[in-house]
C-alpha cells in the first residue's frame, strides 16, 4: 500500500526538489511507500484532501485547522525557527509609504493562500480597509503577483513572507514593503492523517532526529530548514484558536 | 489579589484612581497621558484560563504592556485595564465569551509605565470535549476612526 504526502502548494519554488528528496529521504528511514504529489494550486490540494486521499501533509494554517478539527490529522513536527508572517508590498513607483495611506477602491493581487489572504486583510485594518472596500486581483503564484504590481496592474500585493524573501534581487529591487506581520505563533505544520496514524512514533522519531547526522541535515538544507521541532496536541490546539479568532 | 501600580514605574506625569477589577478587588492605578502607537504588522497574543488569569504571552504583548512575561503570568488580564474603559465594556465582553461567542471591540489598555496603548481586541472561548478550558485573545492594529468612535462612546458610559 502506498501514501499519499502532499505539500501546501505556498512553498518556495527553489524548495520544491527537496521535497522530493525529504519524501525519498523518509521512504528509506521507515520502509514505508510513499508518493508525493504536489499539486499545482491549493483547490487541487483542497480536493485530495476532501476525498480522504492525502496521508502526510505539510500544511498551512488554515488548512491544519480543518485537518485536525474534520480530518483527523495529528500534528508531527514544524521547522525551527519558521513561523509564517505576511507582507504588504506595492511597487516602488507607488507614492504610498504606509498602510494607512490606502484608500478605499485599491486593487489588492494576492494568491490562493488562504492564510495569507486572512492575515493581509488584517494587517490594511488600520486604513479602514475591509473585503468589501478593496478590488481583489487572484493570480496563480506569488511571482506574478509581483510582476502586477511592477507593471501597475495591482497597487499592492499580499506575499507570504517566505516567497517575497525568495524573489529576485531585480524584482525585488522593483518593490517597497509596507508592513512586514510579526505574529512569531503561526506556522506550517507536518499532519500525519488516520490511515498512517499507526506509525506515528516511527515517523516522529525519525523526524526530530534527523538534524543529528549529516545526511539528514542535508536533506533538511535542500528544505531551506535546520531541523523539526515536535508540535504536541496542546501546542496544535493553541494555533488552532488563535486561527479561530483571527477569522473575524 | 492583583497588584498595586507603583510610582517608581510611572513616566511623566500621572493621576492616581482606585479602581473595582472584577474577580480582583480594587487595584491603585496610576496612568497619564502619554500614548504608544500600536506598531504596524504585530498582533499582540494571549490565553488565560476560565477565571481570566494569564497563562501564555507573545512577545509583542510584553513589549506593548512594559511587563515582563513573568510578571503577567499568572496575573488577571484586568491587569490592563485602563480607568477610561467603562466597566459595561467588559460586562459585554464576558457577557459574549461565556455564552461561547466571539467578542470584539476596541480597547484602551494601560501600560506598567501609565502610559496606554490603543487595540482592536477579539477575543474567543476555547472548548476541549464541550468543556471551556481557556480564552484566547489577539489585539491588533485599530484605525485611527475606530479609536476616536470609541474615545466618543466611551466617555457617554459612566
Amino acid at each position: 500500500m502506498s501514501f499519499l504526502f502532499t505539500v501546501s502548494p505556498d512553498f518556495t519554488p527553489d524548495h520544491l526538489p527537496g521535497w522530493y528528496i525529504f519524501n525519498s529521504w523518509l521512504q528509506k528511514k521507515t520502509n514505508l511507500a510513499i508518493h508525493l504529489e504536489i499539486y499545482n494550486d491549493f483547490k487541487g490540494q483542497r480536493e485530495a484532501i476532501l476525498s480522504d486521499s492525502v496521508d502526510l501533509i505539510y500544511a498551512n494554517p488554515f488548512d491544519a485547522t480543518m485537518l485536525v478539527r474534520e480530518k483527523g490529522f495529528q500534528p508531527l513536527v514544524k521547522a525551527f525557527g519558521e513561523a509564517d508572517e505576511v507582507m504588504i508590498v506595492t511597487s516602488v513607483k507607488n507614492s504610498v509609504e504606509e498602510v494607512v495611506q490606502l484608500e478605499k477602491g485599491i486593487k489588492i493581487a494576492f494568491t490562493e493562500d488562504p492564510s495569507v489572504f486572512m492575515i493581509g486583510s488584517i494587517l490594511i485594518e488600520p486604513s479602514d480597509l475591509n473585503e468589501t472596500d478593496i478590488n481583489p486581483f487572484l493570480l496563480d503564484t506569488y511571482v506574478l503577483v509581483a510582476k502586477s504590481l511592477i507593471k501597475g496592474e495591482a497597487d499592492v500585493g499580499f506575499f507570504l513572507a517566505e516567497a517575497f524573501d525568495s524573489l529576485s534581487p531585480l524584482i525585488k529591487k522593483k518593490l517597497k514593503i509596507l508592513v512586514r506581520s510579526q505574529i512569531d505563533v503561526i506556522h506550517h505544520s507536518l499532519m500525519i492523517g488516520p490511515e498512517l496514524l499507526n506509525k506515528k512514533t516511527v515517523i516522529l522519531k525519525e523526524l526530530v532526529e534527523m538534524d543529528g547526522n549529516e545526511k539528514g541535515q542535508g536533506v533538511l538544507n535542500s528544505l531551506g530548514f535546520t531541523g523539526w521541532h515536535e508540535i504536541n496536541e496542546n501546542e496544535m490546539e493553541f494555533m488552532i484558536d488563535l486561527m479561530d479568532t483571527l477569522v473575524t | 489579589m492583583i497588584i498595586d501600580m507603583k510610582y517608581e514605574d510611572i513616566v511623566g506625569e500621572y493621576k492616581e484612581v482606585s479602581l473595582e477589577l472584577y474577580h480582583s478587588g480594587v487595584r491603585k492605578i496610576l496612568y497619564t497621558e502619554i500614548e504608544t502607537p500600536y506598531p504596524d504588522g504585530k498582533l499582540i497574543v494571549s490565553t488565560t484560563n476560565p477565571d481570566g488569569i494569564i497563562t501564555h504571552v507573545n512577545q509583542s504583548f510584553v513589549e506593548m504592556s512594559g511587563y515582563t512575561e513573568q510578571e503577567l503570568v499568572g496575573e488577571p488580564h484586568s491587569i490592563l485595564r485602563h480607568p477610561d474603559m467603562p466597566s459595561a465594556a467588559f460586562q459585554d465582553l464576558w457577557d459574549t465569551v461565556r455564552k461561547g461567542d466571539k467578542w470584539q471591540g476596541f480597547v484602551k489598555n494601560l501600560r506598567k509605565d501609565g502610559g496606554y496603548y490603543w487595540v482592536k481586541a477579539v477575543v474567543i472561548p476555547n472548548f476541549r470535549n464541550g468543556r471551556l478550558v481557556a480564552y484566547s485573545s489577539i489585539r491588533r492594529k485599530p484605525s485611527r476612526t475606530k479609536v476616536d468612535e470609541s474615545i466618543r462612546l466611551y466617555s457617554t458610559m459612566f
